[in-house]
């Protein structure tokens, strides 16, 4: 039987674990090389997710934390896009979990003193599952910046974190999402730490007027990348794996 | 031939438990109040349970409060394929105190040349690309795993040290005992 593998992951494109402008990352970055083996079938496999799971609100951020009758401040916004592999494919029934800060960039954190209130109808996180075209989309408001400890006058561009589950647990993934024009983007030493700005580019969401909902919310547009497969075939994997 | 790049890595930050485990996080109406991932241990598996405590330590010799692990293994015979009342994946934050991440499981099986392993993936505030690497067990034979035995000298790094009840893993993220992590 001919069985595909997950691609090698390109580190070089990542950020490396060490990124000393980002100050949290020099004590917590691995030192000694990470050691490469082709996938087995524990790397191949991976948790599975149904919709059964899912609350009817859970991709809605305006109000999935909300009162009833009340909604979370902000300017509103869809973000949506398609979840796909590296060969462009559709990767369909995938968790796809997010959080946030809110409009003022406070999160629903203990560990978050920042001065901005929390807002009582927001709460920041939401989750849904990829489509079988691989498209996702989700209700909430536009995150704002906020200032963080780095040793300097730091703010994080306004950003959504995304956590990302593909068919195999080798194509996990956490990243975070921006918004076009975000002067922040070029000042972030964590945006920075990817190596070039082309990987960059890749997380910045386009607002997306055709998908903008007339005097209701507008939408951003944001497609995330797996790994994909690589023709190697399982019979040609290293003896024994 | 690839046509696109996968989306680059950013850090989980300091508030990851918000959208992975909002009832750690407080948000305790959220998804039903359950977090995915908290019980491995659904029903009455048949097998063996074990406790597998986890600590994250950093080059400073503290351990990370902040962190959230994965767990992703086989049931205890060996595959991948669904146990009843056991789920093969899991998920924990590291204690706010402690930082110890507390997985209660089975353990799992053999598969092939495959020893006992459990994928343990990390990440954390300052951890730029979520890091993977492998748990095996000390009352294992495990010289026969080519990923084990890919580890070389520093295979050590990978077992974990038994317990009553179970078993404990310390995770060293820098220094002279860094554990080995894979580009898998």
């Amino acid at each position: 039987m001919t069985e595909f593998l997950i691609a090698p992951r390109d580190l070089d494109w990542h950020p490396p674990p060490l990124s000393p402008g980002y100050r949290s990352s020099i004590l917590r970055s691995p030192q000694k090389t990470r050691l490469h083996y082709t996938p087995t079938e524990t790397e191949m496999s991976g948790p599975t997710f149904g919709h059964s799971m899912l609350g009817a609100l859970d991709g809605d951020m305006i109000l999935n934390y909300a009162a009833p009758g009340e909604q979370a401040l902000g300017p509103r916004i869809i973000v949506h896009g398609k979840l796909l592999d590296e060969d462009g494919k559709p990767v369909p029934g995938k968790l796809i979990e997010v959080w946030q800060a809110n409009a003022g960039g406070r999160y629903r954190h203990k560990k978050d003193g920042y001065l901005a209130p929390l807002d009582p109808n927001f709460g920041g996180c939401g989750r849904c599952l990829s489509g079988e075209d691989g498209s996702y989309s989700f209700r909430t408001i536009m995150p704002g910046p906020y200032p963080w400890p780095n040793g300097g006058n730091d703010w994080r561009p306004a950003h959504i974190h995304f956590s990302v589950f593909g068919d195999g647990f080798a194509q996990r993934l956490i990243t975070q999402m921006y918004f076009e024009g975000d002067p922040h983007i070029a000042l972030c030493p964590i945006v920075q730490s990817i190596p070039s700005p082309e990987a960059i580019d890749r997380l910045v969401a386009r607002l997306d007027m055709a998908a903008t909902v007339p005097m209701d919310i507008r939408a951003y547009r944001f497609d995330i990348v797996l790994r994909g497969r690589t023709q190697t075939l399982f019979e040609n994997r290293m003896e024994g794996l | 031939m690839s046509e696109l790049k996968e989306s680059p890595s950013q850090t989980a930050g300091p508030y990851v438990h918000i959208g992975c485990v909002p009832s750690f996080a407080g948000l305790k109406e959220m998804y039903g109040g359950v977090d995915l991932g908290a019980s491995m241990i659904t029903g009455t598996p048949k097998g063996e349970r074990i406790t597998l405590t986890v600590q994250v330590i950093d080059g400073a010799g503290e351990p990370l409060k902040d962190a959230m692990l994965e767990l992703w293994q086989a049931g205890p015979d060996g595959t991948l394929e669904p146990t009843e009342g056991f789920s093969d994946w899991g998920r924990q934050p590291t204690d706010a105190e402690t930082g110890l991440a507390v997985f209660e499981t089975l353990k799992p099986g053999r598969a092939g040349h495959q020893a006992p392993h459990a994928l343990l993936w990390i990440v954390a505030r300052g951890i730029n690309i979520g890091l993977t690497t492998r748990v095996y067990f000390p009352d294992e034979d495990n010289a026969g795993d080519p990923v084990f035995a890919l580890a070389a000298d520093r295979a050590a790094t990978l077992v974990a040290k038994k317990t009553e009840g179970g078993y404990s893993h310390v995770i060293h993220l820098q220094g002279d005992k860094e554990t080995v992590f894979f580009d898998v």
